[in-house]
Protein backbone atom coordinates (compact mmCIF):
# COMPACT_ATOMS: atom_id res chain seq x y z
CA UNK A 1 0.00 0.00 0.00
CA UNK A 2 1.61 3.23 -1.22
CA UNK A 3 -0.88 6.05 -1.14
CA UNK A 4 -1.55 9.72 -0.67
CA UNK A 5 -4.85 10.59 0.99
CA UNK A 6 -6.76 13.64 2.15
CA UNK A 7 -8.20 11.63 5.06
CA UNK A 8 -6.60 10.97 8.47
CA UNK A 9 -4.14 8.07 8.27
CA UNK A 10 -4.96 4.89 10.19
CA UNK A 11 -1.84 3.29 11.71
CA UNK A 12 -3.62 -0.02 12.21
CA UNK A 13 -4.47 -0.23 8.53
CA UNK A 14 -0.77 -0.01 7.67
CA UNK A 15 0.21 -2.55 10.31
CA UNK A 16 -2.43 -4.94 9.01
CA UNK A 17 -1.12 -4.39 5.50
CA UNK A 18 2.45 -5.43 6.36
CA UNK A 19 1.53 -8.23 8.75
CA UNK A 20 3.25 -11.35 7.47
CA UNK A 21 3.70 -14.85 8.95
CA UNK A 22 7.40 -14.73 8.11
CA UNK A 23 7.95 -11.45 9.95
CA UNK A 24 9.46 -11.26 13.39
CA UNK A 25 9.29 -7.47 13.54
CA UNK A 26 7.16 -4.58 12.36
CA UNK A 27 8.73 -1.12 12.54
CA UNK A 28 6.54 1.95 12.14
CA UNK A 29 7.33 5.62 11.75
CA UNK A 30 4.78 8.35 12.30
CA UNK A 31 5.64 11.84 11.09
CA UNK A 32 3.52 14.36 12.96
CA UNK A 33 2.95 18.07 12.43
CA UNK A 34 4.48 20.32 15.07
CA UNK A 35 3.62 23.79 16.19
CA UNK A 36 6.97 25.43 15.58
CA UNK A 37 9.76 25.57 13.01
CA UNK A 38 13.02 27.51 13.24
CA UNK A 39 11.71 29.62 16.09
CA UNK A 40 8.43 30.53 14.45
CA UNK A 41 5.02 29.52 15.71
CA UNK A 42 3.24 27.36 13.13
CA UNK A 43 -0.54 27.59 13.30
CA UNK A 44 -1.47 25.34 10.37
CA UNK A 45 0.05 23.07 7.74
CA UNK A 46 -1.09 22.25 4.27
CA UNK A 47 0.36 19.48 2.10
CA UNK A 48 0.08 19.25 -1.67
CA UNK A 49 1.15 16.36 -3.91
CA UNK A 50 1.45 15.38 -7.52
CA UNK A 51 -0.58 12.37 -6.49
CA UNK A 52 -0.03 9.92 -9.36
CA UNK A 53 3.72 10.41 -9.32
CA UNK A 54 3.97 10.57 -5.53
CA UNK A 55 2.34 7.16 -5.22
CA UNK A 56 4.59 5.78 -7.93
CA UNK A 57 7.68 7.17 -6.16
CA UNK A 58 6.55 5.79 -2.81
CA UNK A 59 6.13 2.35 -4.39
CA UNK A 60 9.58 2.69 -5.92
CA UNK A 61 11.02 3.38 -2.46
CA UNK A 62 9.43 0.12 -1.36
CA UNK A 63 11.16 -1.70 -4.22
CA UNK A 64 14.50 -0.04 -3.41
CA UNK A 65 14.18 -1.02 0.24
CA UNK A 66 13.52 -4.63 -0.74
CA UNK A 67 16.77 -4.66 -2.72
CA UNK A 68 18.76 -3.25 0.19
CA UNK A 69 17.32 -5.19 3.13
CA UNK A 70 15.57 -8.45 3.73
CA UNK A 71 12.14 -7.12 4.45
CA UNK A 72 8.76 -8.74 3.98
CA UNK A 73 6.44 -5.84 3.23
CA UNK A 74 6.32 -2.07 3.34
CA UNK A 75 3.41 0.36 3.39
CA UNK A 76 3.53 4.16 3.20
CA UNK A 77 0.62 6.58 3.38
CA UNK A 78 1.12 10.34 3.17
CA UNK A 79 -1.58 12.84 4.03
CA UNK A 80 -2.34 15.82 1.78
CA UNK A 81 -4.48 18.89 2.31
CA UNK A 82 -4.75 20.68 5.66
CA UNK A 83 -3.30 18.74 8.59
CA UNK A 84 -3.92 19.87 12.16
CA UNK A 85 -1.02 20.29 14.57
CA UNK A 86 -0.18 16.91 16.25
CA UNK A 87 -1.84 14.84 13.51
CA UNK A 88 0.18 12.33 11.47
CA UNK A 89 1.30 13.63 8.07
CA UNK A 90 2.96 10.36 7.07
CA UNK A 91 3.03 6.80 8.38
CA UNK A 92 5.46 4.08 7.29
CA UNK A 93 5.23 0.42 8.31
CA UNK A 94 7.80 -2.25 7.49
CA UNK A 95 7.78 -5.92 8.37
CA UNK A 96 10.88 -8.11 8.31
CA UNK A 97 12.13 -11.39 9.70
CA UNK A 98 14.47 -9.42 11.98
CA UNK A 99 14.27 -5.98 13.55
CA UNK A 100 17.49 -4.53 12.12
CA UNK A 101 16.15 -4.69 8.56
CA UNK A 102 12.76 -3.32 9.60
CA UNK A 103 14.27 -0.31 11.38
CA UNK A 104 16.77 0.38 8.58
CA UNK A 105 14.17 0.23 5.81
CA UNK A 106 11.80 2.44 7.79
CA UNK A 107 14.54 5.04 8.27
CA UNK A 108 15.49 4.84 4.60
CA UNK A 109 11.90 5.44 3.52
CA UNK A 110 11.36 8.61 5.55
CA UNK A 111 14.72 10.07 4.51
CA UNK A 112 14.01 9.41 0.82
CA UNK A 113 10.47 10.81 1.05
CA UNK A 114 11.98 14.10 2.14
CA UNK A 115 14.32 14.17 -0.86
CA UNK A 116 12.50 13.07 -3.96
CA UNK A 117 8.80 12.33 -3.58
CA UNK A 118 6.72 15.14 -5.14
CA UNK A 119 4.94 16.30 -2.00
CA UNK A 120 5.12 19.85 -0.66
CA UNK A 121 4.43 21.32 2.76
CA UNK A 122 3.25 24.84 3.38
CA UNK A 123 3.61 26.23 6.88
CA UNK A 124 1.21 28.97 7.91
CA UNK A 125 2.38 31.39 10.59
CA UNK A 126 0.70 34.32 12.19
CA UNK A 127 1.08 36.93 9.49
CA UNK A 128 2.59 34.78 6.78
CA UNK A 129 3.05 31.46 5.08
CA UNK A 130 5.90 29.68 3.33
CA UNK A 131 6.48 26.62 1.16
CA UNK A 132 9.11 24.49 2.86
CA UNK A 133 11.85 22.68 0.96
CA UNK A 134 15.49 22.71 0.06
CA UNK A 135 15.69 20.24 -2.84
CA UNK A 136 18.63 18.54 -1.18
CA UNK A 137 18.11 15.24 -2.95
CA UNK A 138 18.54 13.86 -6.39
CA UNK A 139 16.30 11.12 -7.71
CA UNK A 140 17.73 7.65 -7.28
CA UNK A 141 19.36 6.33 -10.41
CA UNK A 142 17.00 4.42 -12.65
CA UNK A 143 18.32 1.42 -14.45
CA UNK B 1 2.79 19.74 -30.98
CA UNK B 2 1.27 20.26 -27.58
CA UNK B 3 2.31 19.26 -24.09
CA UNK B 4 0.48 19.51 -20.77
CA UNK B 5 2.26 21.22 -17.89
CA UNK B 6 1.06 20.70 -14.33
CA UNK B 7 2.12 23.19 -11.69
CA UNK B 8 2.28 22.54 -7.98
CA UNK B 9 2.93 24.35 -4.71
CA UNK B 10 4.92 27.58 -5.08
CA UNK B 11 4.92 27.38 -8.89
CA UNK B 12 1.14 26.89 -9.03
CA UNK B 13 0.62 29.89 -6.78
CA UNK B 14 3.02 32.08 -8.72
CA UNK B 15 1.54 31.19 -12.10
CA UNK B 16 -2.00 31.48 -10.78
CA UNK B 17 -2.94 28.23 -12.53
CA UNK B 18 -2.47 24.50 -11.92
CA UNK B 19 -2.34 23.41 -15.54
CA UNK B 20 -1.15 24.87 -18.83
CA UNK B 21 -1.30 23.43 -22.34
CA UNK B 22 1.65 24.69 -24.32
CA UNK B 23 2.39 24.57 -28.04
CA UNK B 24 6.06 23.73 -28.62
CA UNK B 25 8.30 22.94 -31.58
CA UNK B 26 9.46 19.44 -32.46
CA UNK B 27 12.72 18.68 -30.69
CA UNK B 28 12.05 20.99 -27.76
CA UNK B 29 13.57 19.90 -24.47
CA UNK B 30 12.29 20.21 -20.93
CA UNK B 31 14.69 23.12 -20.43
CA UNK B 32 13.33 24.85 -23.57
CA UNK B 33 9.80 24.46 -22.25
CA UNK B 34 10.78 25.92 -18.87
CA UNK B 35 12.33 28.95 -20.59
CA UNK B 36 9.18 29.44 -22.70
CA UNK B 37 6.90 29.14 -19.69
CA UNK B 38 8.83 31.79 -17.83
CA UNK B 39 8.15 34.10 -20.76
CA UNK B 40 4.41 33.44 -20.40
CA UNK B 41 4.46 33.58 -16.60
CA UNK B 42 7.34 35.79 -15.47
CA UNK B 43 6.58 35.11 -11.80
CA UNK B 44 7.65 31.48 -12.32
CA UNK B 45 11.25 32.71 -12.27
CA UNK B 46 11.82 32.17 -8.54
CA UNK B 47 15.30 33.40 -7.66
CA UNK B 48 17.62 30.56 -6.62
CA UNK B 49 15.02 27.81 -6.94
CA UNK B 50 16.33 24.31 -7.68
CA UNK B 51 13.92 22.31 -9.79
CA UNK B 52 13.63 18.66 -10.63
CA UNK B 53 11.93 17.69 -13.89
CA UNK B 54 9.36 14.99 -14.52
CA UNK B 55 7.86 13.76 -17.77
CA UNK B 56 4.92 11.35 -17.64
CA UNK B 57 5.56 10.87 -13.92
CA UNK B 58 9.23 9.91 -14.14
CA UNK B 59 12.15 12.13 -13.27
CA UNK B 60 14.17 13.16 -16.33
CA UNK B 61 17.12 15.40 -17.09
CA UNK B 62 16.49 18.90 -18.42
CA UNK B 63 17.83 17.88 -21.85
CA UNK B 64 15.02 15.32 -22.26
CA UNK B 65 13.33 15.84 -25.65
CA UNK B 66 9.55 16.15 -25.42
CA UNK B 67 6.92 14.30 -27.43
CA UNK B 68 3.40 15.30 -28.35
CA UNK B 69 0.96 15.18 -25.40
CA UNK B 70 3.65 14.57 -22.79
CA UNK B 71 2.75 15.54 -19.23
CA UNK B 72 5.50 17.72 -17.82
CA UNK B 73 5.98 18.78 -14.21
CA UNK B 74 8.57 21.20 -12.90
CA UNK B 75 9.13 19.96 -9.38
CA UNK B 76 9.92 22.69 -6.86
CA UNK B 77 11.84 21.70 -3.71
CA UNK B 78 9.93 18.83 -2.11
CA UNK B 79 9.10 18.78 1.58
CA UNK B 80 7.07 15.70 2.36
CA UNK B 81 7.31 13.88 5.65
Amino acid sequence: MFRVTDKPIDLHELVDCVTDPEAGAIATFIGTTRNNNQGRKVIALDYEAYPEMAEKELARLGEEAKKKWQICRMAIVHRIGPVQITEPSVIIAVSAAHRDAAFAACRFAIEEIKKTVPIWKKEVYEGGEIWIGTQSGQPLNRS
Amino acid sequence: MKVKVKLFAILRERAGTAEVTKEIQEGSTVADLWAALQQDYPKLAVPGIRLLYAVNQDYVRPDCVLKNSDEVVFVPPVSGG
